[in-house]
């Protein structure tokens, strides 16, 4: 039997992690209802009832990272805990295909949480109207998202083994994930000013892109050492 | 049979080690207190620059040398590189507690602040360390030693990795709002410079010294452990005694005792 081509297999993974997805919806849904909640908790923490510019733009980032830490730790859960290592690993295909099919899964995920929170963001807290700073705001998003799915499919390969998974999940994100924030908050912040909204500066969009590329090149690079057994 | 104790038990090198480290200390610190001068601006405060500059160098060094000792594990799937690793990443975590307080306090005499964020090098300095304190927790709560060694490796070469791109990363989003108080060492004096750079010999040393001395403790007490499993002693000996044993890294020490360990 000829072995099915890396598209294949990336096809074949993807369309299983969505389709599970989609019967369980145990993960998209859960990160949503978490952001709209944090959003509620912010505007009671701060006593304010519209944000504008930085805090605004560090409200939305904070609930948008702490709402991927849910569906990072629930990545791999089903695959540890019900046979989905061993059934791929028997597989004789690429290993690099998981990290990436997985990575996508996330990015998906996260596409579809940034979908209902930042309209609720909008609505909710943001002081001005977001439709003019959309186009700008959706590059930032894309480019942070590819960030957060790749560091968050490699810290939840790492963590997945572990006993405190939950704990650690987080603990290890976290760190590897500021630099994503401080591109992705600094990027933000000019398109949230009430009165004169600005475009985002071309450093911070580079910094995201060349973080994502170079942890990309890491997590390709150290992922099949977590799959051997 | 029980072999004698092998040479790997007591590395030669250790003594003359430890008193370079003795030596290397003496010379420095004479050379801050009394030949160093004291700095215009700061005044006496300014002599923790000695120890707190060369902590952070070696500290940020030891991060990245256990990122390769890790690189080395997995190419060649050597045990002893993976505890090599653990030993070096030990303490520097260690060491940079030391330079964090250091750091700490330095800020507060020159800037009044125990912490200040306009500092690129001290936040990614601290973000590190939060990054390098999950090491332990993630090394430990696995429980089988060879996917332990593994998984330890992959974290400490991402670590590895991410210590420059994380300095980059932060100094970008600080660097333009605030000047550089105190700059790189090329504006400093000779005399400076000197003791400096003879404070971090002394630091690196130790930093050796002591990486050396818990290696030697693990590899002796691995030994201990399996020699006392040969001669079947089950009942005492440190397996007993120590609660935490089976956190230690495993590592085949000599053939009779690996033979033992198997044959179990």
């Amino acid at each position: 039997m000829k072995p099915a081509g890396t598209p294949a297999v990336l096809g074949a993974l993807l369309r299983k992690e969505l389709l599970v997805e989609l019967r369980t919806l145990q993960s998209v849904p859960g990160m949503s209802l978490f952001a709209v909640s944090t959003f509620v908790v912010f505007h009671f923490a701060l006593n304010r009832t519209s944000v504008s510019g930085d805090p605004a733009a560090g409200v939305l980032w904070v609930t948008l990272l702490f709402a991927a830490m849910l569906g990072v730790n629930r990545l791999f859960v089903a695959d540890a805990e019900q046979g989905g290592f061993d059934g791929f690993l028997l597989a004789p295909v690429s290993r690099t295909a998981l990290l990436v099919a997985k990575a996508l899964t996330l990015l998906a995920y996260l596409l579809v949480l940034e979908l209902i929170a930042v309209p609720a963001f909008g609505l909710l807290l943001l002081g001005s109207p977001l439709g003019q700073a959309l186009p700008d705001l959706l590059g930032v998003l894309v480019l942070a998202d590819i960030g957060i799915a790749v560091i968050g499919t490699f810290v939840a390969a790492l963590a997945v083994q572990t006993r405190a998974r939950d704990l650690l999940g987080p603990l290890l994100a976290l760190p590897l994930l500021v630099p994503i924030v401080i591109g992705a908050a600094r990027a933000t912040e000019p398109l949230l000013y009430a009165s004169h909204p600005g475009h985002p500066a071309g450093r911070w969009l580079l910094l995201l892109g060349l973080y994502d590329l170079v942890f990309g090149l890491i997590a390709y690079a150290v992922f099949d050492f977590l799959l051997e057994d | 049979m029980i072999p004698t104790p092998t040479p790997a038990s007591r590395p030669p090198g250790l003594r003359t080690l430890s008193i370079a480290t003795v030596v290397a200390f003496c010379v420095a610190y004479g050379l801050v207190f009394f030949y160093a001068p004291i700095e215009a601006e700061e005044g006496f405060l300014q002599k923790i620059f000695y120890l707190h500059v060369p902590l952070a160098i070696v500290t940020l060094c030891g991060f990245v040398l256990g990122g390769l000792m890790a690189i080395m594990h997995l190419r060649t799937r050597d045990r002893n590189w993976d505890l090599r690793s653990y030993v070096t990443i030990h303490m520097s975590l260690i060491f940079g507690v030391g330079t964090l307080i250091t750091g700490s306090i330095w800020a507060r005499g020159s800037w009044g602040h125990w912490w200040v964020w306009s500092e690129p090098t001290l936040v990614s300095f601290l973000i590190i360390m939060l990054l390098y304190a999950t090491y332990q927790p993630l090394r430990f709560a696995i429980e089988d030693p060879e996917r332990q060694a593994r998984y330890a490796s992959v974290f400490a070469i991402t670590a590895g990795a991410f210590v420059p791109l994380n300095y980059a990363a932060v100094n970008l989003s600080t660097a333009y709002l605030h000047p550089r108080v105190l700059g790189s060492s090329s504006n400093l004096p000779p005399s400076m410079a000197l003791t400096l750079l003879v404070a971090l010999v002394a630091i690196a040393l130790l930093f050796a010294t002591l990486c050396s001395y818990e290696l030697t403790a693990k590899r002796t007490r691995m030994l201990l452990r399996s020699r006392s499993r040969i001669l079947g002693f089950q009942g005492s000996g440190t397996t007993e005694r120590r609660p935490d044993a089976a956190r230690e890294t495993p590592v085949p020490t000599s053939a009779p005792a690996r033979a033992g360990v198997h044959a179990r």
